[in-house]
């Protein structure tokens, strides 16, 4: 199958057509802090055919997809998928980074850990997938510093897109924590492109020694960098404390439960540091850092992040 | 008349209130709770072509909700407990209302309050806006502690919400949003019919509780929580059926509406209209693919009128 032999304007019947080319109909997104200025994106819903469905491991999978309709988008960002005939086991989408986005089609990595994964990992090529996206705020791309990626087993996923989409890839640090096999993560997409260090935790020793680097390193980019993070909550609660400590500039990458990924269902909500008055433009006061006065309040994981300052967010 | 204008007016229908009538290009309106504010949607489909928008509950002041987790994914339903996490009344008038298409398709509130006198300053600020075409009272809703559930569960308490809300709005149609979670749901409809409801909608969602055995946790931190989707569409046309039958004002359906085929089983049951809901998280086109697929299902079924079609179930009793 070609690449995009798969680009599919018509579903299960004809109504699927004209569904589609609504769904097309251009609409801004919100923007995250991404490349100097902000890009939007036009958010769609289509269904996307599979192209290919790789086997990482025991229960891990790389799904290829069909070329999404929209412009390759600035990492960090998520779509949601839903099998169209799927098994009927599952009622709501889900949320997926997007891992790679190229010529070839939209790569994401998941694991089999539940209903809808377990569906996914039965797919077939050819088969349709309903996905809406590129949904959700962007990674901070910025050639003149230095970057510290940090990340946790599946967490790998959107940081593949990241060093695909930075100008200056040499400039990025990778620390990769992995309790599986390496083979599992599709860390071979990246590899040779900027600097990558993967750590076996086999046991408790192991992630306090990963964890004690993870310190070391947070306190190395302090200074002028930028340190990026995505991986278990535990994980991500120990980047953030630290970032607070050595006053890092942090970027957490979150994973919630959501049910439509367009800010309707209020199942991903997150508690964030905000003024009283922020309801006009929530997403953009989160980019900056907090002020003297701010309060806790819920704000979606779609809508406002999925990637949160770290000392904007509650973990 | 074209082809489209001729399709165009047998969607149309005209919900006859007591005192206040709601005029619809179509009978699919968005359920509270599931569509937002509104504007979350259209990327997805063209918010004029909808029936009517009901958007997210609104309190007085913007309500936090309850903690997470707050949705689980149940055997063909979704349970929540968001808690109304909402806005507030005024920053929704201030800045989400004057970006909907008010002029072409109505936007209906949805109220919560903990008090009947907050109920009442609710329905006040609402009674002089244009943009709003109808108040939906939810006195149904499960997760919050005090007031919603209470008021729907009790008739006498159901009658003074539906009056307080009533006399502070009286030119707005009003509809009250019935719960499923009582004996007999007839008893609280016609106490809201006859304290001044102009219509009715139900249901709101089953209460429900999901776990984890592995955790040994509550899918929910509220432990319990409200369960929608298709699993409750039977419960969602009991209701209607009952309630039709038991007042004269227009039911609204609600519960597990996923396609046009479960809207004329509403209409068929005695509903009005009907609001989508939960479809709207498993694809954000839902509502609108239903709108458009409406007229070929009525094509299909043989349906020319939808006002001589409402509640012409035929009984077996009958024949």
């Amino acid at each position: 199958m070609t690449p995009d032999a798969g680009r599919r304007l018509i579903g299960k019947n004809m109504n699927a057509a004209s569904m589609i080319m609504r769904g097309a109909s251009p609409a801004q997104t919100n923007t995250g802090p991404g490349m100097a200025g902000g890009t939007s994106a036009l958010v769609r819903l289509e269904v996307l055919d599979i192209a290919e469905l790789g086997w990482g491991g025991p229960g891990f999978f790389v799904l290829r997809l069909s070329q999404p309709g929209w412009e390759h988008p600035l990492p960090g960002r998520f779509l949601m998928l839903r099998a169209t005939a799927g098994s009927g086991e599952y009622l709501c989408a889900r949320p997926f980074s997007i891992c790679r986005i190229n010529d070839d089609g939209l790569v994401v990595f998941f694991q089999v850990r539940g209903k809808a994964t377990r569906d996914f990992a039965a797919l077939k090529p050819g088969d349709p997938v309903d996905a809406w996206g590129p949904l959700g705020n962007s990674l901070p791309v910025d050639p003149c510093r230095p970057v510290l990626v940090l990340a946790g087993g599946v967490g790998i996923a959107p940081f593949v897109n990241y060093v695909d989409r930075h100008p200056v890839p040499g400039s990025i640090s990778l620390e990769f924590g992995h309790r599986l096999p390496l083979e599992c993560y599709p860390l071979r997409y990246i590899e040779g492109k900027c600097s990558i260090r993967t750590h076996h935790e086999k046991n408790d020793g192991d992630r306090a020694v990963f964890s004690m680097l993870v310190e070391e390193r947070i306190r190395e980019f302090a200074l002028s960098g930028i340190v990026l993070a995505c991986g278990p909550p535990a994980f991500l609660r120990l980047v953030r404390e630290l970032a607070l400590k050595y006053r890092a500039e942090a970027w957490l990458s979150l994973e919630t439960r959501m049910a439509c990924g367009i800010g309707a269902c209020l199942g991903c909500a997150v508690k964030t540091l905000l003024p009283a008055e922020y309801f006009a433009a929530p997403a953009q006061i989160l980019a900056a850092p907090p002020s003297e006065g701010d309060r806790e309040h819920y704000v979606q994981t779609c809508l406002c992040g999925p990637n949160f300052r770290a000392d904007r967010v509650l973990l | 008349m074209s082809a489209d204008g001729r399709e165009n007016a047998r969607l149309r229908v005209c919900l006859k209130g007591a005192s206040a009538s709601l005029a619809l290009n179509n009978p699919v309106l968005t359920a509270s709770g599931t569509f937002g504010y509104g504007l979350e949607f259209s990327p997805y489909g063209d918010l004029r072509k909808l029936g009517g928008i009901v958007v997210k509950g609104l309190s007085l002041k913007p309500r936090e909700g309850n903690p997470m987790p707050r949705i689980a994914e149940t055997p063909c339903g979704l349970l929540n407990s968001v808690g109304l996490q909402n806005c507030g009344a005024k920053v929704f008038l201030r800045y989400k209302l004057p970006l909907l298409p008010v002029e072409v398709v109505p936007v209906i509130v949805n109220l919560y309050a903990a008090t009947i006198d907050e109920f009442a300053d609710l329905a006040g600020l609402f009674a002089g806006e244009r943009g709003i075409a109808a108040l939906e009272v939810n006195i149904s809703c499960p997760n919050v502690r005090e007031g919603g559930l209470l008021f729907g569960q009790n008739p006498r308490m159901a009658a003074e919400v539906t009056a307080a809300v009533r006399a502070r709005c009286p030119d707005k149609p009003l509809i009250v949003k019935l719960t499923p979670n009582v004996t007999d749901i007839a008893v609280i409809a016609k106490a809201c019919a006859e304290a001044g409801a102009d219509m009715l909608s139900c249901i709101n969602t089953l209460s429900g509780m999901a776990v984890d055995l592995s955790t040994r946790r509550p899918l929910l931190a509220t432990i319990i929580g409200g369960l929608s989707g298709p699993a409750i569409k039977p419960v969602a046309l009991r209701s209607v059926w009952q309630v039709s039958r038991a007042v004269s004002i227009p039911v609204i359906g609600i519960g597990g509406i996923g396609s046009a085929d479960d809207v004329l089983e509403f209409i068929l049951a005695g509903a009005g209209a009907v609001q989508v809901g939960t479809a709207s998280f498993s694809r954000p086109d839902a509502v609108f693919r239903i709108v458009e697929d409406l007229p070929a299902a009525m094509e299909k079924y043989g349906v020319e009128d939808l006002d001589a079609f409402r509640g012409s179930l035929r009984t077996w009793q009958a024949d």
